[in-house]
């Protein structure tokens, strides 16, 4: 810009700028949807990548052999929430099913990926996203401790209701030093997802997905 | 105007450093600065955003307007950030993942607002770039030195997860500094990068001020010798 240039009249003028913000302003939202456009699919397919990378850690993929993520129900829970349940067959028999619980942690939601077997074992467990506090509360990621491996196996017939919470609440799962908040809220968040296994999802998709022969 | 591009560089990186001298952009610093890695990677994609953003400004300088210059650019920012946003989660889906949450904080950085304002709204465009890529880096070394003075005190770790950042070939950057180490957790939360960022501000003060005086010492003895 030459130096003491004179700004057109014109550009004074309260049209001048209500126009050129309305420009700006249609420039970049037309930007943004060509770029929205162009990534969607490839942003999906990402999703989709680490959909199935959460649920191959909780169910075992010897176990099955179909494609999980287009084999799903929806189940209503008692809280009128809907929530997808992955089904993994083998034979055409549902064998398993895979599905998130989210709970709120010490300082936000913690999302759970829980695999359990039809019979009521759990599978797997991973956190997939929380905001608890790091090097404390993060103890449940399993790149951090294994802590959150010692529910496999477990169902609410080997373990009664009661065990069902950390150790200082006289449960039977460790607790972390320094948290206690976090732990207990994953403790309680994989048990409702076991009873919500018991009461809805065994009923309404694994009885229905299985031929009795 | 011919524009000296050595003191754009000082300027940028020490002299006028973002977060040291303006005091700016202290918002993203303190959130990210856990990990170098996490440092690392805000700092990138900051200079990114700083870079077309100045580039963008100063070459539509022409047709933008005192009076609605602030609401213009505070769109353009937020549009490059978020076009970034959306790109890095598509092709760049494992930084993503690290960064995720840190990406949309850069609209917030007041850093980049106000270089564009400063800079590149009266300069050319190449000028405004290097500008921006300048005192992108400038932010990106606090941001690494703070992440790293805080990684090491708080779990004594450095650049720990730097191959989810940039790939298996750099795994040899994380390294365990202190075996065993049972984690100071101040140093972590947001308190302890307070206490780091005091220290690196009280740092660059002290540096500074040894220079002027090395400098007016050499004044002096050139004005001596004169008189003798």
């Amino acid at each position: 810009m030459p130096k003491g240039r004179k700004d057109p009249a014109y550009r004074k003028r309260i049209g001048y700028h209500a126009g050129l913000l309305a420009g700006m302003a249609l420039i970049v939202s037309a930007l943004l949807a060509l770029g929205n456009q162009q990534t969607k699919a490839d942003i999906e397919l990402r999703l989709e990548e680490d959909m199935r990378a959460s649920l191959a850690m909780v169910i075992p993929h010897e176990l099955y052999d179909n494609d999980l993520l287009s084999d799903a129900a929806i189940i209503v829970t008692d809280d009128s929430e809907e929530k997808l349940v992955y089904i993994a067959r083998m034979n055409n028999q549902a064998i398993a099913v895979a599905f998130k619980i989210i709970e709120q942690g010490y300082a936000g939601p913690i999302q759970i990926m829980m695999g359990i077997s039809r019979d009521g074992n759990i599978l797997g467990a991973r956190v997939i996203s929380h905001m608890e506090t790091p090097g404390l509360g993060d103890k449940i990621e399993v790149k951090k401790n294994d802590w959150i491996l010692k529910f496999d196996g477990h169902s609410l017939e080997n373990t009664s209701s009661t065990q069902w919470a950390v150790k200082k609440d006289g449960g039977k799962f460790d607790q972390f030093s320094g948290a206690t908040i976090t732990p207990r809220t994953v403790v309680k968040a994989i048990s409702k997802g076991l009873i919500l296994f018991r009461d809805k999802i065994k009923p309404e998709i694994v009885m229905k997905n299985t031929t009795e022969e | 105007m011919k524009t000296n591009f050595k003191t754009l560089v000082k300027e940028g990186i020490w002299n006028n450093n973002v977060v040291l001298s303006q005091m700016l952009a202290l918002c993203p610093l303190l959130a990210v600065t856990g990990t170098a890695t996490n440092g690392l990677g805000m700092g990138l994609a900051t200079i990114v955003v700083m870079v077309i953003a100045c580039a963008i400004v100063s070459s539509s300088r022409g047709i933008i307007t005192q009076e609605v210059r602030i609401p213009i650019f505070v769109l353009l920012i937020a549009g490059v950030v978020t076009l970034v946003d959306m790109y890095i989660n598509a092709y760049m889906h494992e930084l993503y993942k690290v960064l995720g949450l840190f990406i949309p904080l850069i609209v917030t950085n007041c850093a980049i607002l106000g270089r564009v304002e400063s800079f590149s709204s009266k300069n050319d465009i190449l000028p405004s770039m290097i500008d921006g890529l300048m005192m992108g880096i400038g932010f990106t070394l606090i941001l690494v030195v703070l992440g790293a003075t805080r990684e090491i005190t708080g779990s004594g770790t450095l650049f720990a997860n730097a191959s989810l950042l940039l790939g298996e070939s750099f795994s040899f950057l994380e390294v365990v500094l202190i075996e065993n180490y049972k984690g100071f957790l101040l140093m972590i939360l947001p308190p302890g990068g307070f206490i780091a960022l005091g220290f690196i501000l009280a740092g660059k003060r002290i540096i500074d001020r040894r220079h002027s005086e090395i400098a007016k010492n050499k004044q002096v003895e050139a004005s001596d010798a004169v008189n003798a």
